[in-house]
């Protein structure tokens, strides 16, 4: 119990430290940034992000983007999911942010391999990927679900991680469909669907004959990913996680 | 003591209106200051503040610069600049500094510019009869016969020469680049890049070019005026200054279309495009704030430009003025006069 509250304290950061002092009381760090959109800027936006996450999907700015602008009511029920778990409603009450300065990326390597934290730094490691590289969320109005937003967008790679899928094409569909599912973005829903279509021969047999299947079960049947406090996980041996999350887990196809 | 400045073109102490210290040499020196407050976009900002911000815009939007151009004004802005180096006319032997012009459009078009005859079929060709002897002597009977069917082109012929000036030093990369695929190795060598500040060109001499240009950069410039005295400084007596700039569209059912096209599809098609939603929104706020037509044109003659006047290219979506430095004598005689007695016959 005391390690385990150890680990928070060291692993989760301070309230204060999160709480933007520089806007003053009560204001989001989203205000700041926030770009209201009309009716046809708002219909230009998704057209043109879509088209340009479909050409590219490399791009990760253009598919943010079109995550924003589509996102709509979606993001009101995904909110409600998360108040109606303990975790979730923990998280956005303290509404936790993934970045190089909110975790100490080298006590996370310290870790053992087997833990999340191990397995994430592998991760970043092996996909040269930083906790920095996404962007902030521009398109939403409303600050608490511009947070439900970018918490989902933090929160990707650790869903790589808990899935197991690499960072390829295969990999990102496959996740996609997971949180499509679960949440039910459109942008997840819709890269699920197109992103399939880009897929090289070889990834395309392994997705009709094995990965698609195993993901619409794990989608249906996990417990939403969105609502685990990742933060407060950091030690669990990772195994155990996908075994409370959903059994499908620790056999990945 | 004199209302306007004089220059007559000796290294003398010269009394300039504004807020730029002047040294005894004769050189301007601006500074940017944190307290005096300006524009970027709608938004104010202090001097220093706004200087900085352009450096980090240009920065980030020069790589995808001239697709962007291309992508917002639809290729327009190929034409308007096609017709700005028509309105300069270069010479044979023209010096012409380019200001901002970072990637090099103008330059380029500058150095391949062919000096086009009157569309008429006449056989009798309208040029003065020096321009038919060949300068270069004839080493062999080839090159004889070659030259006696008047096939030399005009480019090899010409001398001109550019300075590419530009504050950011990733434009002046982009440009560079650009330059080694779409000039000729003679031309490669008549064009040289200067990274240097439009308001401070301390390092160039007085009187030094004969034609001055600057497209669309001299609204992100923090003191418009002092880039005009800056460039009045550093051309020759009968140098020209030409600027291309977008400017204000008079009539309001066409401004109200500008307006939406600009406010609603230019960020988009940033953020689209290049992921960059804020450059672009400045871009279009900077344009609304930039002085109108007549009012840059009086900017100009305060500088001391004559024969100051400006084209509007389509509808006043963009506009060329031009001035001239005139020679001494001429100015002195004009700088007593006020500005808009007397000198309207010819300024037109």
């Amino acid at each position: 119990m005391n390690a385990t509250e150890k680990s928070e304290q060291e692993a989760a950061p301070e309230f204060s430290e999160l709480y933007d002092e520089e806007n003053g009381e009560g204001q989001s760090e989203f205000a700041k940034d926030y770009i209201p959109l009309t009716m046809f800027q708002h219909s230009l936006l998704t057209l043109g992000t879509g088209l340009a996450a479909f050409l590219d999907p490399t791009r990760a700015e253009s598919i943010a983007v079109f995550g924003e602008v589509t996102a709509g009511p979606v993001l009101r029920s995904i909110r409600q999911k998360m108040l109606n778990d303990p975790e979730g409603s923990a998280i956005l009450i303290e509404k936790p942010r993934i970045n190089s300065k909110t975790i100490n990326l080298e006590w996370l390597a310290s870790l053992p391999p087997d833990t999340l934290g191990g397995q994430y730094i592998q991760f970043l490691r092996k996909n040269n990927v930083t906790p920095d590289s996404r962007l902030p969320v521009r398109f939403i109005a409303d600050p608490e679900l511009a947070y439900v937003m970018q918490r989902y967008r933090e929160a990707h790679d650790l869903f790589h991680t808990i899935t197991g899928m690499p960072t390829n094409m295969l990999g990102e569909v496959v996740v996609k469909w997971i949180e499509g599912i679960q949440l039910g973005l459109p942008m997840c829903l819709t890269g699920g669907l197109f992103g399939a279509t880009r897929l090289r021969p070889k990834q395309r047999a392994k997705y009709v004959s094995t990965h698609l299947n195993w993901a619409l079960q794990v989608g249906f049947t996990a417990s939403p990913l969105i609502n685990i406090y990742f933060e407060r996980h950091w030690e669990e041996p990772i195994v155990d996680l996908r075994q409370s999350i959903c059994p499908l887990l620790n056999s990945p196809p | 003591m004199f209302s306007r400045s004089v220059n007559i073109g000796l290294r003398l102490p010269t009394k300039k209106l504004g807020n730029c210290k002047f040294s005894t040499s004769g050189t301007i020196q601006s500074s940017y200051s944190s307290d005096k407050e300006t524009h970027f976009g709608f938004e104010t900002v202090s001097e220093t503040q706004k200087a900085e911000k352009v450096k980090k815009v240009f920065e980030t939007v020069a790589s995808k610069y001239d697709l962007m151009n291309d992508m917002m004004s639809g290729g327009v802005h190929r034409v308007w600049k096609d017709i700005f180096i028509n309105r300069l006319r270069p010479g044979r032997k023209t010096k012409l500094i380019d200001v901002a012009g970072g990637t090099g459009d103008i330059a380029f078009r500058f150095l391949q510019h062919k000096e086009t005859l009157p569309n008429c079929s006449s056989p009798i060709r309208f040029t003065s009869p020096l321009d038919s002897i060949p300068s270069k002597r004839p080493e062999n009977e080839v090159e004889a016969q070659y030259q006696a069917l008047g096939n030399s082109s005009p480019e090899e012929e010409n001398n001109r020469s550019v300075v590419v000036c530009d504050i950011n030093d990733k434009m002046l990369e982009v440009g560079r680049t650009r330059s080694l695929s779409i000039l000729t190795p003679d031309q490669l060598r008549r064009i040289d890049w200067k990274q240097g500040d439009a308001e401070n060109l301390s390092d160039i001499p007085d009187n030094s070019f004969d034609a001055y240009t600057i497209a669309f950069g001299i609204r992100n410039c923090v003191h418009v005026d002092q880039v005009v005295r800056e460039a009045y400084r550093i051309l020759r007596p009968g140098g020209r200054f030409l600027c291309l700039e977008f400017s204000h569209v008079s009539n309001p059912a066409l401004q109200w279309i500008y307006d939406q096209y600009s406010f609603q599809v230019i960020p988009v098609m940033g953020q689209v495009m290049v992921g960059d939603w804020d450059s672009y929104i400045y871009l279009v706020q900077s344009i609304r704030k930039f002085p109108k037509q007549e009012d840059f044109k009086y900017m100009i003659q305060q500088a001391g430009f004559r024969f100051v006047t400006y084209e509007n290219l389509t509808f006043g979506v963009a506009a060329i003025h031009s001035g001239v430095k005139l020679y001494i004598g001429i100015q002195w005689s004009l700088t007593n006069w006020p500005i808009g007695f007397n000198l309207s016959r010819f300024t037109g």
